[in-house]
């Protein structure tokens, strides 16, 4: 459980920080909260030559308000995201997902940027980035650019950032009212991963759906949204009977995993019937 | 406890529920873990470790690691292989059972996954890590054995070729007419259970410090048996036994796991004679995960004969129990621990017990918290409950009918145990009312009737277990390869102040705790004034160590005893000095007095005092009032209970959640019942986890696919209940103190009550079984009528844990 020898730098600022990522060459990686990277590391699954130690970056932390968004700097922690009384009012499926990441001692180093970063498709929180049509705001010293959520996450803990690339925040539309919001996770222990998740946003209109969306953890190499979904719900009403049949489109198009804790066929049924308890407990159905 | 007496007033500490002592310095780890301690100029150890389930080593090229910084030397099985003897075995079942070879570190053939081929020393550990990568090992692969059928099986691929057969041995125990309990039986139950491979997990991992100094060694490690680890340490290296002292330093949990002897210790000792200088090795969790003895992993076929007014006639048990690749210090004796447990506490006419071990390429198997009584208890509880469901009855009843009742004691059951108490009828009564049972069964009945979707089942286990290991003469008759007495010592200073050696080693039990308490009451001293030391054989130098809830029932009635003598020296001296007969002296509160005349009288710590100075002792009285003694127990002891599990099963997903859980248990008398009530919470936990979660997985290559605890699952508080505990207490009668044993109780009760209650809830979905652990996905497929899967499929999903699988 030693890692491999790294150089080690911590920058002070974003602009120092992009500079030595990109000096470092290909094989450098950001240190966020390290709560993925350092066992990686320790079980020398990974052997970079560098890391960037974002850590003392307080821009980087910072959780703001830019009207009909938030942008949540990288750097907040779950547990700084679970409190901030921004998030809890505009965009309360964060904070209820965040909820649910592994325990309190993660939570509290574990950040908001790097859960995202790391792509991990069994992670919480990039379902729910794909769901709520966040933006990732990326720095170069090339200079600046943002990806949709739907371009970020593109294949098994692979984001479209670039090597010298580093997340600096992400910008989530707020929802504004009319909103039900649910993440339904199904895991066999507090702090184990989702075997499936689903982060889930519905809009009624008095007794029936006008939008619905519907976005799942670990059913394949990225979070994806359960389009079938989210169009078979539209425009009906909002009732037990229309989730279920609704969800048992859920796994349509997906290529769930199989591992110790459950086979491909067994994630997929998960998806139907977690799919139904997302949307009925996001409408009060 | 305050009791009044006479005038004076004294503290009974024994039933006290006091906090433990210890816990302060364990919990912040400001104390004596073995990797806390370096001494100047220790060197490190790292080991390279087998990838492949069998292979024949061809070549082993240490020289680029030795050329690396801060590398002292590197060794290979080879260089080691004149000096460093084969792995001990204590236990040979029968005389014709097959007990290969092994090596501490791999010298020709690797057998398991994880075993050492290789060893880094230096000058720190940083640098012994990195050296691994660079040693360069060719093999050849070899067929992995990894089914227990498949390798008993005509031309099966061998484990040990020299063997000529998968087959280690086979122990038959039989007592009563079989043949005829089973010959027209009005039912027969016919169940095949398998008891999962499981990883005892201490928060602790092992650890080892080998001090040289000239001739003399002192080796720490995280140990639970420094007594029993010196002895086999000198008949392994050929070192001399009073050359070497062990130090079980404060130890972190064992569960069984660290009742062994490894390669690791003993390659620590060589390593360290050879290079003059101290040496240290600490397992990581993951290196851990391979190379610590698993627990359990065995095939139980099962056949009960009944009447059909529930009464028992008898019972087969065909067991197939994984050895892994080697036979360690009691490996192939565990299932046969619980071969006199498989009756339960119920009365039958016929046993019939046939135990087969079988030589996998897998970790070896060895004790696991209950060892061998687990799975006894598992088979017997599951069959109790699928009898009450053959024949439509009350699971509660069909025990009723077969129970031993309160009043037979003490019974000699068919397995040959003499019971000498018990009262399943008060602690099942007990638990009755705890539980509510009516008023779940009540609301069973609604959720079946409402085809709820998250149905509701009940599960009961009303267990024993035996403790107190072990009579010695009994452990001769089963062949064990030393005695099962425990010794203690009290030391009373001359401030008055008492030192209590143990023989026992504990390692989270609360000794230093629960052994004052008892010396306390015996010598009538303050209980801040004992202290206890143990696990360091110079300190402590007799002594059978910590395993099968011995501590109390052997080694706390030797403290008892030890007291005593105590008590009877401070006697004669007291009565001298006060010039009266011994008769004529009560003892209480610590002081002696004239009886008759409560103002003459002399404090123990005054009768210390003048035993130490010696000016004025009796004729042939030597100074000090110092007392030892040593306990053989005549029996084992009996702890007993009912435990009573409801589980919520969500039939969409397969979820299983526990909703209340009760635990009655009746562990004797009781000196701590904090200490106790830890332990039951302790037991249940992973007992529990036996059920729901935890399970060694191996794929059909024989790689170990569980190495981390995201593979590995086990439960935290947040995934268990709030549990309801209460006692009877029904005193053993084996030992002056009553006590019976409290460290595995929860363990071995609460795995049948838990499945229990899962196939409970299922069984009007047709379902009789579900395999353990019982995954969602599992009793899904149960639901669904599916046959179930033998093993987990491992894989590669997200999560950190499958990181390292096949993407």
């Amino acid at each position: 459980m030693i890692p491999a020898t790294f150089d080690y730098t911590r920058p002070a600022s974003v602009d120092d920080a992009v500079r030595a990522l990109s000096d470092a060459g290909e094989d450098a990686k950001v240190l966020a909260g390290g709560q993925s990277l350092m066992p990686l590391l320790r079980m020398r699954l990974a052997y970079p030559d560098a890391l960037i130690d974002v850590g003392r970056i307080g821009a980087l932390r910072e959780i703001r308000d830019e009207g009909d968004a938030l942008v949540i700097g990288a750097m907040a922690t779950h547990h700084e995201v679970i409190r901030d009384p921004l998030v809890r009012e505009h965009l309360p499926l964060i904070a209820r997902a965040t909820e649910t990441v592994a325990d309190p001692a993660v939570r509290h180093r574990g950040t908001f940027g790097g859960s995202m970063a790391h792509a991990d498709p069994a992670g919480d929180l990039p379902a729910v980035a794909l769901a709520l049509d966040a933006v990732f705001l990326v720095r170069s010293v090339r200079g600046e650019r943002e990806i949709p959520a739907a371009d970020f996450f593109v294949d098994w803990m692979t984001s479209a950032m670039e090597p010298d690339e580093l997340l600096v925040g992400v910008r989530v539309p707020k929802l504004g009212s009319g909103w039900g919001v649910h993440y339904e996770k199904f895991h066999r222990t507090a702090q184990a991963w989702a075997i499936v998740g689903v982060a889930c946003a519905v809009r009624r209109n008095g007794d029936g759906v006008e939008e619905a969306r519907v976005a799942l953890t670990n059913m394949g190499p990225a979070p994806v949204r359960a389009s079938a979904v989210e169009t078979a719900v539209s425009g009906r009403p909002a009732s037990e009977d229309v989730f279920r049949t609704a969800a048992a489109q859920a796994a349509a198009g997906t290529e769930p995993p199989a591992d110790l804790h459950g086979s491909s066929e067994y994630r997929a049924h998960l998806a139907t019937v977690l799919t139904a308890r997302a949307l009925s407990a996001a409408t009060g159905a | 406890m305050t009791v009044q007496e006479g005038d004076a007033v004294t503290t009974q500490e024994v039933g006290s529920p006091r906090k433990r002592s210890e816990d302060a310095r364990l919990i912040t780890g400001r104390t004596r873990w073995t990797d806390n301690m370096t001494p100047a100029g220790t060197l490190h150890m790292a080991f390279v470790r087998s990838p492949h389930a069998h292979a024949r080593i061809t070549r082993v090229d240490t020289s680029q690691a030795k050329g690396r910084p801060g590398v002292v030397a590197v060794f290979s099985g080879a260089d080691l292989a004149e000096e460093q003897g084969s792995l001990p075995c204590a236990w040979v079942v029968t005389e014709d059972m097959k007990h290969p070879e092994h090596p501490p570190m791999a010298v020709n053939e690797v057998r398991y996954v994880g075993e050492p081929v290789a060893c880094v020393v230096a000058r720190d550990k940083y640098a012994a890590v990195d050296a691994l990568e660079e040693i360069d090992i060719d093999y050849e692969p070899l067929p992995a054995v990894v089914d227990m059928d498949a390798a008993l099986a005509d031309g099966a691929d061998l484990v040990h070729e020299d063997l000529g057969t998968n087959k280690s041995y086979t122990w038959v125990f039989e007592n009563g007419d079989l043949d005829a309990a089973m010959r027209d039986a009005p039912v027969v139950i016919e169940r095949e259970y398998i008891q999962q491979r499981l990883i005892p997990t201490a928060m602790e991992p092992r650890s080892v410090l080998c001090v040289p100094e000239d001739e003399d060694y002192t080796l720490y490690s995280a140990t639970q048996i420094p007594h029993i680890l010196r002895l086999m340490l000198a008949t392994v290296t050929g070192i001399p036994e009073h050359r070497l002292r062990v130090v079980a330093p404060d130890v972190g949990g064992g569960f069984g796991s660290k009742l062994q002897v490894y390669g690791e210790e003993v390659l620590a000792l060589l390593i360290a004679r050879r290079l003059g200088r101290p040496v240290k090795w600490t397992e990581s969790r993951s290196e851990g995960n391979m190379t610590v003895h698993h627990g359990r992993d065995q095939i139980q076929r099962l056949t009960l004969a009944a009447e059909r007014d529930g009464r028992i006639r008898g019972l087969k048990v065909n067991l197939l129990a994984d050895m892994g690749a080697y036979l360690m210090l009691v490996t192939p004796g565990i299932p046969l621990l619980g071969a006199f447990m498989f009756n339960g506490i119920y009365k039958m006419d016929a046993l019939s017990f046939t135990c087969t071990g079988v030589f996998t390429t897998k970790t070896p198997t060895d004790a696991y918290r209950g060892a061998g009584r687990p799975e006894a208890t598992f088979a017997i509880e599951r069959l109790m409950d699928e009898l009450a469901a053959e024949l439509g009855i009350d699971a509660i009843e069909v025990r009723r009918r077969n129970w031993i009742a309160h009043e037979e004691f003490p019974y000699e059951t068919i397995a040959g145990l003499t019971y000498d108490t018990g009262n399943y009828e008060a602690a099942t009564d007990k638990a009755l009312e705890l539980f509510e049972y009516d008023k779940l069964r009540a609301e069973q009945a609604d959720r079946r009737e409402r085809q709820d979707p998250v149905q509701l089942g009940i599960g009961v286990s009303t267990f024993t277990e035996m403790c107190g290991l072990a009579p010695s003469r009994v452990l001769g008759s089963l062949s064990y390869g030393a005695g099962g007495w425990e010794h203690a010592s009290v030391r009373v200073l001359p401030s008055g102040k008492v030192e209590v050696v143990t023989g026992s080693s504990p390692h989270g039990q609360g000794h230093a705790t629960a052994w004052a308490q008892i010396a306390a009451d015996r010598l009538g001293v303050p209980w801040e004034d004992v202290k206890v030391l143990h696990g360091d054989t110079a300190i402590s130098p007799k002594g059978m160590d910590t395993y099968g809830s011995r501590s109390l029932a052997v080694g706390g009635v030797a403290l008892y005893s030890a007291c005593e003598k105590v008590v009877d020296k401070a006697r004669k001296v007291a009565a001298h000095l006060l010039e009266a007969s011994e008769q004529d002296l009560d003892f209480s509160g610590g002081r002696f007095s004239v009886r008759g005349v409560q103002q003459e009288g002399k404090t123990i710590q005054e009768v210390a005092l003048a035993a130490f100075a010696a000016h004025d002792l009796p004729e042939g009285i030597e100074p000090s009032l110092d007392s030892d003694a040593t306990f053989d127990p005549e029996n084992f002891s009996f702890p007993h209970g009912t435990h009573l599990c409801a589980t919520e099963v969500d039939t969409e997903t397969g979820m299983v959640k526990i909703r209340k859980y009760v635990a009655v248990d009746d562990v004797g008398t009781v000196v701590n019942p904090l200490i106790v009530e830890g332990q039951v919470h302790g037991g249940l936990a992973q007992g529990i986890a036996q059920a729901l979660y935890e399970e060694a997985v191996y794929d059909t290559e024989g790689n170990l696919t569980t190495t981390t605890m995201a593979d590995y699952l086990i439960p935290s508080a947040a995934d268990l209940p709030a549990f309801t505990t209460d006692r009877t207490e029904t005193p053993a009668t084996s030992n002056p103190l009553g006590v019976k044993g409290v460290g595995e109780a929860g363990t071995i009760a609460s795995t049948p009550a838990v499945v229990n209650a899962i196939v409970d809830a299922l069984r009007p979905h047709g379902v009789n079984d579900v395999q353990m652990p019982c995954t969602p996905e599992r009793v899904w497929r149960a639901l669904r009528g599916e046959a179930k899967p033998r093993a987990a499929e491992p894989g590669a999903g997200g999560g950190l844990g499958s990181a390292g699988g096949d993407q």
